[in-house]
């Protein structure tokens, strides 16, 4: 087929094409996740009598993830206010750093802090449980019965993570602010007081709600995609682990797309 | 009742039925025979619209089950169980709610009557004790019956039984080989089993048929088979290392 082309001419189409199948599965997949989700949303009527499993999946995504959520707010606050801080200090302008820390953190740093976070831990366990589901016919069995396995499984995770990511974010939001408090008192001399003054000044309604739409679209895609992966992972040893790391991958460039794209739209 | 019409399925390269013709009576009990890896559990999952024939058509109750709608499936799906070879349960619920799922999903029955029921059929199966146990916590064969149990909930009319005896000692395999009888005898339940549990296969079936080669290649009474002059079907029953059948 590439007959006239010389050795490294056929390797860069071979990387094309594997480039190619690359970004066909990719969209092949967003696609499958996108009438997931949409059919999830069709399930939402059914969500009372589904309030058990979605609580059990908010508590997943709230209560188990409490200890690292706490460290990486408090870290992500101290980090912010040790190094803008010591910048401000040149201008004399340090006591700023409360506005600072709290409009980077709402707009951009919580939400996405948060979203790494449940990804990692709630999102790749999602792929993982209904992967093996998967795998040991469960679902196939759901279908038997007549029991939607989007009703059955992904609505509630949907529904808990869209609900619980906002939550998170704001979790996070606020023990930044006190790390950067913390930091603000011990290495830049500002006190706790004017700290606040300055933070307040920072809160403004517009920041809050793009921060919150953002935190609960990630939600969708975190748990849409992990259902998705989940559902589709391939039987054999490798199958789950790959359905398990492939989530965690997309979850990650989902996350960063759309959400440049909310800011664009919000701010651009 | 159920019915294949040279059905070809492969994978990839790899092809797993080339030609597969059958057809099962009501009421009868009709046992694939045939080794590890041959395609047994591919033809029963097409009887149960979960894998679509590249060519052919699979028929049941005179409706083709291939390319059929979402609510033709529904209907068909009504009136079929599947015995998973895995037992299929969901792990995070226990097996009182396992076997209640067929019911408690669809809200078509109060609950007072869906206790009832799982507990006839727990009782059936001996499994009183393991009631409100995880499927982690009950051993291999109490899954099987588990499973079992969760399949006769729906009272279905054809049953697909996909390695029933397999890991089960041979009390308990005779139990449910009794069961799986009684089932026919009782409720005129249409059956197709896959095992290699030979024992098993000669007492339940009404009809044997051994898959080599990605069809049928013999199909008899539990008689005929035994005394079959086949030497591939020979060498499967007896086990013997000599013959056509090369392990994989
Ligand atoms: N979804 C699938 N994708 C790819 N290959 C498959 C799939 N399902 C089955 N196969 C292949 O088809 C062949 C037949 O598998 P099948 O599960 O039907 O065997 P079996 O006769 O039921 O064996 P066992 O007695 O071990 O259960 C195997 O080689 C298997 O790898
Ligand atoms: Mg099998």
């Amino acid at each position: 087929m590439n007959g006239g082309l010389n050795g490294t001419g056929r390797r860069l189409i071979g990387i094309f094409d594997l480039i190619g199948s690359r970004v066909m599965e990719f969209f092949d997949q967003a696609g499958y996740t996108v009438l997931l989700l949409v059919r999830a949303f069709y399930y939402l009527k059914d969500a009372p009598s589904k309030a058990r499993e979605i609580f059990t999946q908010m508590y997943f995504a709230g209560v188990k993830t409490l200890v690292v959520c706490s460290l990486v707010g408090v870290f992500t606050g101290m980090i912010l206010a040790l190094q803008t801080g010591i910048e401000l200090q040149n201008f004399g302008m340090q006591y700023q750093i409360g506005h600072l820390i709290i409009a980077s953190m709402t707009r951009e740093m919580g939400p996405f802090m948060a979203a790494i976070i449940i990804t990692a831990s709630v999102g790749s366990a999602m792929a993982a449980e209904i992967g093996t589901m998967k795998v040991y016919d469960e679902i196939d069995a759901l279908e038997m019965m007549s029991i939607s396995p989007v009703k059955f499984l992904v609505m509630p995770r949907v529904v808990a993570l869209a609900a619980m990511l906002p939550v998170v974010s704001i979790y996070i939001i606020v023990l930044a602010c006190l790390g950067g408090a913390v930091v603000a008192n011990s290495i830049l001399n500002v006190s706790f007081n004017v700290y606040m003054k300055h933070l307040y000044k920072g809160i403004h309604f517009k920041p809050i709600y793009v921060g919150l739409l953002k935190a609960f679209v990630f939600g969708l895609i975190i748990s849409g995609v992990s259902c998705a992966y989940g559902l589709r992972a391939t039987s054999g040893e490798l199958g789950v682990g790959h359905a398990t790391r492939s989530s965690v991958v997309a979850s990650f460039l989902m996350v960063l797309i759309i959400g440049y794209f909310i800011t664009a739209i919000f701010y651009g | 009742m159920i019915e294949f019409v040279d059905v070809h399925k492969s994978f990839g390269p790899k092809r797993v039925l080339g030609g597969f013709n059958l057809k099962i009576e009501k009421g009868e009990t009709f046992v694939i025979i045939g080794q590890s890896g041959i395609g047994k559990t591919v033809a029963l999952r097409h009887v149960a619209g979960l894998l679509c024939p590249d060519s052919g058509n699979v028929l049941v109750e005179g409706v083709r089950v291939n390319g059929a709608s979402a609510a033709t499936m529904r209907k068909l799906r009504g009136r079929m169980g599947v015995l998973f070879q895995s037992g299929a349960l969901i792990n995070w619920m226990t097996v009182a709610e396992n076997v209640a799922l067929p019911l408690s999903e669809h809200r078509r029955f109060p609950k007072k009557e869906i206790d009832r029921l799982v507990d006839e059929k727990l009782d059936l199966l001996e499994l009183g004790d393991a009631k409100t146990k995880t499927p982690s916590e009950i051993s291999g064969g109490m899954k099987k019956r588990v499973a079992l149990a969760r399949v006769l909930m729906s009272n279905p009319a054809i049953i697909l039984y996909d390695e029933p005896t397999t890991g089960l000692d041979p009390v308990m395999s005779m139990v449910i080989s009794d069961l799986i009888r009684q089932m026919q005898r009782d409720f005129n339940v249409t059956s197709l089993v896959v095992t290699h549990d030979m024992k098993s296969a000669f007492h339940v079936g009404d009809r044997i048929g051994m898959l080599y080669g990605g069809e049928l290649v013999q199909v008899g009474t539990p008689d005929e088979i035994m005394n079959t002059e086949n030497p591939v079907v020979r060498q499967f029953i007896n086990g013997d290392l000599e013959g056509p059948i090369r392990a994989q």
